[in-house]
């Protein structure tokens, strides 16, 4: 099956591009990034604040499995509807310094469309350490698969 | 976390890319290998030596001589290592799809 999602990370650069085509009307995809409640479902997370202006900001809050919870915030920098959204990304209480993230929005037919984010992060290492990061949340689950396994042979 | 650190900074380095492809295709000696830049032997020395420590490179001792050649596992681990944040994009847009798709009929 063909990716339908595609990351570009070129060596070096401290920026990646993520692309993906939808089957939906380019309103929709637009709406999707707007609506506090369709966020909120398929980003699993609480959001607590949206503005959708120029100057707005946003406010995210996520529980993880173990009942921690992590704050993300932005600020919005150029809204245009059915077009593009430019906006800053933070994780609270992490070492990771804010990104820049340019979201474009295209419509490809009546039925479809295209969103390309762009997103420029302070260095090439900090890109790097973010590209890493689900990979290495892969490998500690796993470990802590293999643990459990182990814990319940004993 | 600090190994795998390591090696996406041995590859940010484009002698060290350069040196990888190299051997890619036959073991060589450090001497080979240093006949192919113009860089002081010193240099290209550091370099397998880096290359080394990540588990890039391994070495092969045959009589008197030490070969360098690929660690194909660890170059894979590498060329896979966006794919979960790729999906995890993924998963999150296949998410998307599925809650407009719904409220689209709601409507």
């Amino acid at each position: 099956m063909e990716k339908k999602t595609k990351v570009n990370a070129e060596d070096g650069k401290q920026e990646i591009t993520i692309t993906r085509e939808f089957d939906l009307p380019l309103e929709l995809l637009f709406k999707a990034h707007t609506e506090p409640e369709i966020v909120a479902q398929w980003m699993g997370t609480k959001v607590i604040k949206l503005e959708n202006k120029k100057h707005g900001s946003y406010q995210f809050e996520t529980t993880d499995p173990r009942g921690n919870k992590h704050g993300f915030n932005g600020t919005i920098h150029e809204f245009v509807p059915d077009q593009k959204i430019t906006r800053t990304f933070e994780m609270e209480n992490t070492p990771f310094p804010v990104q820049l993230e340019f979201l474009e929005f295209e419509q490809l037919t009546d039925e479809s469309s295209k969103l390309t984010m762009h997103i420029v992060y302070r260095s090439v290492a900090h890109r790097d350490q973010i590209l890493q990061m689900p990979f290495a949340q892969g490998i500690n689950m796993a470990h802590n698969r293999l643990q459990d396994i182990a814990d319940k042979l004993k | 976390m600090n190994l795998r650190r390591d090696v996406f900074q041995a590859i940010a380095d484009p002698t060290r890319r350069a040196i990888l492809m190299l051997v890619a295709s036959q073991s060589m000696t450090a001497g080979a290998i240093a006949s192919n830049f113009d860089t002081a032997r010193p240099t290209v020395s550091k370099h397998l030596q880096i290359l080394t420590e990540c588990e890039l490179l391994e070495q092969n001792q045959n009589g008197r001589e030490i070969y360098y050649l690929i660690n194909a596992k660890k170059m894979k681990a590498i060329a896979d290592f966006i794919e979960p944040f790729r999906r995890l994009w993924d998963d999150r847009f296949n998410k998307l799809e599925e809650v407009m798709k719904k409220h689209k009929t709601n409507k």
